[in-house]
């Protein structure tokens, strides 16, 4: 029922897909990322940018703005925690349905235009999101100091069971703590399902629609369709997404701050899309591991760091790499992600999807090469 | 039964006078041609039908209900599909995808979110689409993505796109504008072979392709109509050739 109308090859992909997400420690270990903190994040990110990859990399829309709803899903899920239960089911739902509601208003009067004017739209809602949380909503916010959990909190539905404790609670799934391992495998569940689901709308006629709207919106409207409407339900889909994914950040760690919602943390979504190939449904996750997994690695380096894993050279030579090097890493990082993500748009605009493409057709033609040969060759004898 | 009445269309841009009191009546089941100088108004007119433009005034009535004032996916709704001058396609999809989306229109109207069945499914709306595609030739290349196809068949998926959905009124921007001699007699053809029922109004230059195809020849020149009837009455009509000869202004 679940796998109705799905082909061959998409069946495959969603069982690989399980597969590795499921298996994601034990891959993540030959590049030493197998920590859960890491890979907590690969997943909520992952879920973050498939939903971000609907509108942008489905409808055509580049939304700059996306972080305002990984913000609000956070927000949500830190008050379900203070005032109901420290259960993650009810936060998280709570998450999708409160930013797909704010997604819902801000894609009504954002979808009104479309290109650059729609991505400015969306970037303006959006800091003005961040600089309303750090102002004016500062009593649901707690402003700078961001939304914590405290010792005072109502937590109505878990005080009637529970007696309160001395510490901060912690957030757990019916008593299993959501911290390490269990945590990881509660993102990876749900980002599994967020794949499936996004494998179903781009296979189903309402994708199609999605696809036809980015190519030609023109011959959509005189094909009869409505297409705002569509684009509204894929913006709002996506906020949902965006979401889900704020959620789980709290739910990993239960504090929300303004700092979520800015738009470098838009455009971070915006660049793993890119660089992993838009419109693909590996690409934005593959884009997504991969930032989140080198921010992990360079922005920890220091030139101290750098120079002791250069000590085995000579000093002047030690200087020189650290010189060279060491604008790159630590504060950084983001200098590099530039770079690297300025050559994929300019060799690689399918992204790192197109990459793989490339290289398969590659393997492929030199496989029928050889093949060719052959039967040259046996076609001599 | 006339489908399509136009009474008194005027349409203006700045000073220039683009339509002057068009006044036009489509008869159901008939190919009507619009045919005039460069610059006669044909295609602001056809604009005028499909919800592109808006006339200043005068009315443009289809089937007993006025097209001014709703939008393009509403008219195309009532039953009005148009071919552009230049082939408005989804080029990035398959061109059975192509012909399934108009289908999807005309089945689950202007938005219905159908998320959870598969394109690839068979159905009615692919069966649709099949047919169509077997009808203009262009079912064996369903798969192929529809940027690579020539400028020819890239009109006959337009064709085909329009055609699925059976629509009562068919609008032809200069559906042979660019196209070599063959490709020309072959969209011909396919008008005289495919959706025989529809009514049609084509504009066009190629005089061939007019006294192949109309019933009935309106001369549109500094947009009013000067001149309509049959298209024997049309060949030796003085007006006409002085409009076509450049005496328009005179």
């Amino acid at each position: 029922m679940m796998f109705a109308g799905l082909s061959r090859n998409d069946k495959l992909l969603f069982a690989g897909f399980t597969i590795a997400a499921l298996a994601m420690p034990l891959l993540a270990w030959p590049v030493g990322a197998n920590y859960p903190d890491l890979l907590q994040k690969f997943a909520i990110y992952g879920i973050f940018a498939i939903g971000f990859n609907i509108l942008f990399g489905l409808t055509g829309y580049l939304s700059f703005g996306h972080a305002a709803f990984l913000g609000v899903g956070s927000y949500a899920a830190v008050w379900m925690f203070k005032g109901v239960t420290m259960n993650v089911i009810p936060a998280v739902i709570f998450g999708v349905l409160v930013s797909g509601m704010f997604a819902a208003l801000i894609g009504f009067i954002s979808l009104r235009r479309s290109g650059i004017y729609f991505s400015i739209l969306t970037l303006a809602f959006a800091q003005m999101s961040y600089n309303l949380a750090y102002s004016v909503l500062t009593p649901i916010t707690n402003g700078e100091t961001g939304l914590q959990l405290s010792q005072d909190d109502a937590r109505v539905i878990d005080r009637m069971f529970t007696e309160q404790t001395a510490g901060l609670p912690s957030t757990n799934l019916f008593g299993l703590e959501m911290s390490g391992y269990p945590g990881f495998y509660f993102c990876c569940v749900l980002l599994i399902i967020a794949f499936f689901i996004a494998l179903r709308i781009q296979r189903s006629p309402f994708g199609m629609m999605l696809r036809a709207i980015k190519t030609n919106q023109v011959r959509m409207n005189y094909t009869g369709f409505n297409t705002r409407p569509y684009a509204l339900t894929a913006f709002i889909i996506s906020g949902m997404y965006a979401g889900l994914a704020g959620s789980l950040l709290a739910v990993t760690d239960p504090l929300a701050g303004a700092e979520r919602m800015q738009w470098t943390a838009s455009g971070e979504v915006v660049l793993m899309t890119i660089l992993g190939g838009a419109g693909t449904l590996i690409g934005p996750i593959l884009g997504a591991g991969l930032i989140k997994y080198f921010e992990n690695i360079f922005s920890s380096y220091n030139d101290g760091l750098l120079a002791e894993s250069f000590s085995f050279l000579p000093d002047f030579l030690n200087d020189a790499l650290v010189f060279v090097i060491g604008p790159f890493v630590g504060e950084g990082w983001s200098l590099l992600l530039g770079i690297v993500f300025m050559a994929i748009v300019i060799f690689l605009p399918g992204g790192l999807m197109e990459g793989l493409a490339r290289i398969h057709g590659w393997y492929r033609r030199r496989g029928q090469g050889d093949a060719g040969r052959k039967v040259a060759k046996q076609a001599a004898e | 039964m006339a489908i399509l009445e136009v009474n008194d269309v005027n349409k203006a841009f700045g000073g220039l006078k683009a339509l002057n009191a068009v006044n036009l009546s489509v008869e159901e089941g008939t190919v009507h041609a619009i045919i005039g100088p460069n610059g006669a108004g044909k295609s602001t007119l056809l604009n005028c039908f499909v919800g592109r433009l808006i006339p200043d005034t005068g009315s443009v009535i289809f089937d007993g209900q006025s097209l001014l004032g709703i939008k393009p996916h509403q008219i195309n709704q009532t039953g009005v599909a148009r071919v552009f001058q230049t082939p408005e396609i989804f080029t990035d999809l398959s061109i059975l995808e192509n012909v399934m989306i108009p289908a999807f229109a005309k089945v689950d109207g202007a938005f219905r979110i159908n998320a959870w069945k598969t394109v690839g499914t068979r159905g009615e709306v692919r069966d649709m689409a099949e047919k169509v595609l077997e009808e203009v030739g262009l079912h064996e290349k369903r798969d192929t993505i529809a940027s690579s196809l020539s400028r020819g068949d890239k009109r006959r998926l337009e064709m085909a796109m329009c055609l699925v959905q059976d629509p009562k009124l068919l609008l032809l921007d200069e559906p042979t504008a660019g196209m070599s001699r063959a490709d020309t007699n072959n969209t011909v053809d396919l008008l005289q072979r495919v959706g025989t029922h529809i009514t049609k109004i084509v504009i066009e230059h190629d005089m061939h392709v007019v006294f192949s195809l109309a019933d009935h020849i309106s001369v549109l020149a500094q947009g009013t109509v000067i001149a309509g009837g049959k298209p024997e009455d049309i060949k030796g009509n003085p007006k006409v050739q002085e409009a076509y000869l450049g005496g328009a202004h005179a």
